[in-house]
């Protein structure tokens, strides 16, 4: 099976890896584990839930088939509800982790999000297999049934996400984010089953491969210039170092190298040429997927890798300039070409992927803004994003033309005549990406304008708004074509999916946009709490001095 | 529950009540919501005790939602927000009824629009935040943006998108410019995020000329697309040009009056000292759009259009009076906005019935209407000599006084009105007056007056448009009842402005005069070592205003 061929292949790629495992520094950080194990239960669970997804799909019996997206669901909710109980506080504060609170906020969200994913991908994994199944005209063939891999996957691909914010080394980091990476690229593969999500998927898998590698490098050389995999005790290195002359080179070429290579998870200049070609290829619900748990993997390692170089408790921002100042180059070029890639597009998957890239550089600004002030700011908008982008993609995963995917925006025209719901749902997911108060989405974009004008970042700021003016022209086509435009004879086949659940992820999340700021004040605490740095103050008290 | 958050969360339940029922039922319900409304407004209107002062009220603390990002929500108004809101609330169930016969298709939407524009709008005029503020005034796109690009005419699909992208971005900039201001006054303050207007205002004031200079320049030139100004205003007439009737009275009677309110409660109180420094460059802009737009109205056949434009060069004559700071100008161009948004809704409401029945707009095609709908003729020629600035109503009052303050400006130490600008502004925005006459008089001789002249196809109108084929009579009727209803209302408005007007001009003079200040402060302060020598002289060391409510009178 060529799902499973790729599976292995990364394996080479993570040779290196495995070649660091017996440095001291590892054998040292193995004595923290006990308290590290207690915070680990939730990551347990999505595993576990993950293990029995693949088993469940492989069943004979079709009701027990049926049952895997529901695991999935199970699970989630469950790895939900056992992390509210395990991530306490003093739990964090045992672990002894660079950001203590920042799991609790990821998990949560993943958590969140991920169902509205597995609903939005229900129905359509394996419905032609299931459909001659049930019609008896072709018999169950374990081999050929992927709905258990798919969830698997999925579910793999969260709990790498999770791991990450465990991370107190760089081989816990590493490991982590390919645990996150590589169920992506089996799920581009096989969530369409066309040469085109071959394609996308091998794309997606040979430039994923070599950004790994770049990141990897930079690792290498963040270790031979501290001698330290521990992330803790290369901040004390950097420290020092920059007592005594600034950060040398090697360590400054090593975080360049570490920023390029994650700029391929976010979607970012240099590394986002995949990004259009790779979500056309995918299937709809996975374009979602891949548009949004990439860009959480991403942020939160490069919050955890720019906190050891500088970023300190206190808030004060001093990342090395040269890093500082690619970043910003980053930024800039990522929201200005990802948005006027957006306006030159047809294809509503392929703008909705220039949108992606232009989010990204929109986040980066609350990275640039430093942690106490930007990294709430941009783990909000993570938030408000994936639910947007969720109730925008889903949408789209939730409507058909004459059975295929539905990708132009020309089979949009009109779509309130054929199916209002989903038509609400796509313009309020596009109103809130704009930025359209008292929307979610405008919530995120002013916390960002915010901590960019707190940080005096003026010149993103002003580029921000601007860049936002030209997405409020490209949004405006999820919004004009269901409810201005009329059907086309081009949209008479355009329809609802068979399933219900994509429809109901799609408006629930839309509602979600419409609601959420109702909580605008607990989302900014938590937020905020999730990214303080070091052991852990009471958080009420942080968001009293902001 | 309050009022003022009853005048929000009403017209939000009739929007949502006309989207649950029938398209049969939409326009009872969405008119009874905004009735309903204007009772709610004129009730508040009635308990509002702060006529005749500056100061805001109720001052109600409503839910602590944003707290987290320093957005208070509380709601309160001054005497300027509460006549505005009146004129909403009066404007949008006259809208709703002058197109009970024109819209056919998508009842629900339409009316539900309507209704969710007038509680943004509403939000907008009761907010004592400035993000609060920003909810309203940003989200009032959206459904404006939908009544002209589904309800619109030929080129609705040009029209909306130029409108949204204008509008959008303008508001942006704005956005930037309050968001910079509040990050400046929270590191001032130890930290403490606050978009409160009066603590932003403050700090805006105190801050050094230059950055003065960009902050005004950014809130200014975002409500300046809104108002608009000149090189940003071609979306005005396009989107009145292609919008429904109702979307052009609530466009030119509500919604670019928030781009004045803007201006006034925000660029001018947050950057004295910036707005002083670019009032010659905004004033010029004004003045450019008056007498551009004078002009293009003379060559228009189109008689949408011919209104849209002289909305811009009306509003420019506004904005021209606020930036000669004194408080006769100020007065003045607060009126302006009241009695500019009746006049040229009434004039959109007449052509949009005649439109109904002639499915053109063109004078070329149309006129002498006079002998075909009399009733209709006097209606026009009323709103069009209350545009005009007829004695004895109400636009002659509001134009006056706006003059006024232009021309007294520069002679501060004589008149007691101390200000910039002065007789050449007030001289060429007059020669607008003149303007004005010849291209409204001609309109209204090949409109109204005149042989008659009527479309051929009067009697087989276009079918299946999106204005709704209404009115498949052999001649075109006067009148009904409905829509004398729709236009009584601003008409006897205008007469009784025009008349009496000193009480309103009483009640907002302390806003006015409020606004004002800082500004007279600062020209008093300047040493007259800084006089420019091109006839904007700063009027150094002249004394306090007298009381304008004479000018009031002598405007009478």
């Amino acid at each position: 099976m060529i799902p499973h061929a790729i599976a292995m292949l990364p394996s080479t790629a993570m040779l290196p890896s495995t070649a660091m495992l017996p440095s001291p520094a590892m054998l040292a950080s193995t004595a923290s584990l006990g308290p590290k194990f207690a915070l680990i239960v939730p990551e347990i669970v999505v595993f576990a839930g993950a293990v029995v997804c693949a088993v469940m799909g492989l069943s004979q019996s079709r009701s027990t088939r049926a049952g895997v997206p529901w695991m999935a669901v199970a699970t989630l909710v469950g790895t939900f509800v056992v992390m509210l109980k395990v991530w306490t506080p003093e739990a964090a504060a045992a672990a002894e982790l660079p950001m203590p609170l920042l799991g609790k906020y990821v998990i949560a969200l993943l958590c969140v999000v991920g169902v509205g994913h597995v609903l939005a991908s229900a129905g359509s994994v394996d419905r032609a297999i299931e459909r001659q199944v049930a019609s008896g005209t072709g018999a169950f063939d374990p081999v050929r049934v992927i709905s258990g891999e798919f969830h698997a996957f999925l579910l793999f691909s969260l709990c790498g996400a999770m791991l990450l914010c465990h991370a107190t080394d760089l081989v816990w980091l590493f490991l982590a984010f390919e645990l996150c990476s590589l169920p992506t690229y089996v799920l581009v593969a096989i969530g369409r089953g066309a040469d085109r999500s071959m394609e996308a998927a091998i794309k997606y898998f040979f430039l994923g491969a070599m950004s790994t590698a770049t990141m990897l490098f930079g690792f290498a050389l963040l270790y031979g210039a501290t001698g330290t995999l521990e992330l803790s005790a290369m901040r004390e290195a950097f420290q020092m170092q920059a007592q005594v002359g600034g950060i040398g080179t090697v360590a400054i070429m090593g975080m360049l190298f570490t920023v390029i290579g994650i700029c391929f998870k976010l979607a970012a200049v240099p590394m986002h040429f995949y990004a259009p070609d790779v979500y056309e290829g995918a299937s709809n619900p996975v374009a979602a997927f891949i548009s949004f748990v990439p860009k959480v993997q991403g942020f939160v390692t490069l919050v955890l890798l720019l906190g050891t170089v500088g970023w300190d408790a206190s808030g004060n921002a001093a990342i090395p300039q040269v890093v500082a100042a690619v970043l910003w180059m980053v930024a800039l070029l990522t929201m200005t070409l990802g948005n006027i890639g957006a306006l030159l597009q047809r294809s509503a998957k392929r703008m909705l992927a220039y949108s992606s890239i232009a989010n990204s550089g929109y986040m980066l600004t609350g990275i640039l803004a430093g942690p106490a002030i930007g990294v709430d700011a941009t783990l909000l908008y993570l938030l408000t994003y994936g639910v947007a982008n969720l109730a925008t993609f889903g949408s789209l995963a939730a409507i058909e033309r004459n059975g295929h995917e539905v990708d132009s925006l020309d089979d949009l025209a009109g779509l309130r005549v054929r199916a209002p719901m989903v038509a609400t749902a796509l313009a309020i997911g596009a109103l809130s990406l704009t930025g359209i108060p008292p929307l979610v989405g405008f919530w995120g974009k002013l916390d960002l304008f915010m901590a960019s004008a707190e940080s005096g970042q003026r010149a993103l700021l002003v580029a921000m708004a601007l860049n936002s003016g030209i997405a409020a022209f490209y949004y405006l086509r999820l919004v004009a074509g269901p409810f201005v435009a009329e059907p086309t004879p081009r949209t008479q086949g355009v329809a609802p999916v068979q399933s219900l659940w994509p429809r109901v992820s799609a408006l629930v999340f839309a509602m979600g946009c419409i609601v959420l700021p109702f909580a605008a004040n607990q989302l900014k605490q938590e937020s905020a709490a999730a990214a303080m740095n070091g052991p852990a103050a009471p958080p009420a008290v942080r968001t009293a001095e902001k | 529950m309050t009022l003022a958050v009853l005048l929000i969360v009403l017209p939000l339940a009739g929007a949502l009540l006309c989207l649950a029922g029938t398209e049969r039922t939409a326009k009872t319900v969405g008119l009874l919501a905004g009735l309903v409304t204007l009772g709610a407004a004129v009730m508040m209107a009635r308990e509002f005790p702060a006529w005749g002062t500056a100061d805001f009220w109720p001052n109600q603390e409503g839910w602590r939602l944003f707290t987290a990002f320093g957005v208070d929500f509380l709601l309160g108004t001054d005497t300027v927000g509460m006549i505005l809101i009146l004129l909403t609330a009066l404007l949008i169930p006259c809208s709703m009824l002058v197109s009970f016969g024109a819209i056919t298709q998508r009842q629900r939407g339409f009316y539900a629009q309507f209704l969710f524009m007038e509680a943004a709008v509403m939000l907008a005029f009761l907010a004592r935040d400035v993000i609060l503020f920003y909810i309203g005034y940003e989200f009032t796109l959206v459904p404006l943006f939908l009544i002209v690009a589904v309800w619109g005419g030929s080129e609705r699909r040009v029209a909306s998108i130029k409108l949204w992208v204008y509008s959008f971005v303008g508001s942006v900039v704005s956005l930037v410019g309050f968001i910079y201001l509040a990050a400046g006054n929270a590191s001032a303050h130890g930290g403490q995020m606050t978009f409160a207007i009066d603590a932003l205002s403050q700090y805006g004031a105190s801050l050094p000329a230059s950055t003065q200079w960009w902050l005004f320049l950014a809130i200014m030139g975002g409500f300046a697309v809104k108002v608009p100004f000149v090189p940003v205003h071609s979306w005005l007439p396009l989107a009145h040009g292609e919008a429904p009737t109702a979307g052009s009275v609530v466009l030119a009677g509500i919604v670019i009056k928030i781009g004045q309110y803007g201006a006034l409660r925000f660029a001018f109180p947050m950057a004295p000292e910036g707005g002083l420094a670019l009032a010659p460059f905004f004033s010029a802009l004004a003045l450019v759009g008056i007498l551009g737009m004078s002009l293009v109205c003379w060559v228009q056949n189109d008689v949408k259009r011919l209104v849209a434009y002289s909305s811009v060069a009306h509003m420019g004559l506004a904005l021209l009076a606020m930036f000669a700071f004194n408080v006769v100008g100020m007065e003045g161009a607060i009126l302006y906005m009241v009695n500019h948004g009746l006049s040229t809704a009434g004039m959109f409401m007449c052509i949009g019935i005649m439109y109904e029945r002639y499915h053109t707009k063109d004078m070329e095609v149309v006129g002498g209407l006079m002998q075909r709908m009399p009733v209709w003729s006097v209606f026009m020629v009323f709103f069009a000599m209350a545009s005009l600035a007829l004695p004895g109503l109400n636009g002659f009052v509001s134009e006056f006084l706006c003059l006024m303050g232009v021309y007294t400006a520069d002679h501060g130490v004589k008149t007691g009105f101390p200000g910039i600008l002065g007789p050449t502004y007030a001289f060429l925005a007059a020669l607008a007056l003149i303007l004005g006459a010849l291209y409204v008089l001609r309109m209204l001789q090949r409109f109204v007056f005149g042989p008659l002249r009527e479309p051929h196809d009067a009697q087989h109108p276009p079918g299946g448009e999106a204005h709704g084929a209404h009115g498949h009579h052999a001649v075109a009727h006067d009148l009904n009842l409905r829509e004398v209803a729709a236009m009584a209302p601003l008409a006897i408005a205008c007469i009784v402005i025009g008349i009496w007007p000193k009480p309103l001009l009483d009640t907002i003079e302390p806003a006015a005069a409020k606004v004002v200040a800082p500004y007279v402060e600062l020209i008093q302060r300047a040493p007259t070592a800084e006089k420019p020598s091109d006839g904007l002289a700063l009027n150094a060391g002249s004394p306090l205003p007298a009381s304008p409510a004479a000018a009031g009178e002598a405007a009478q």
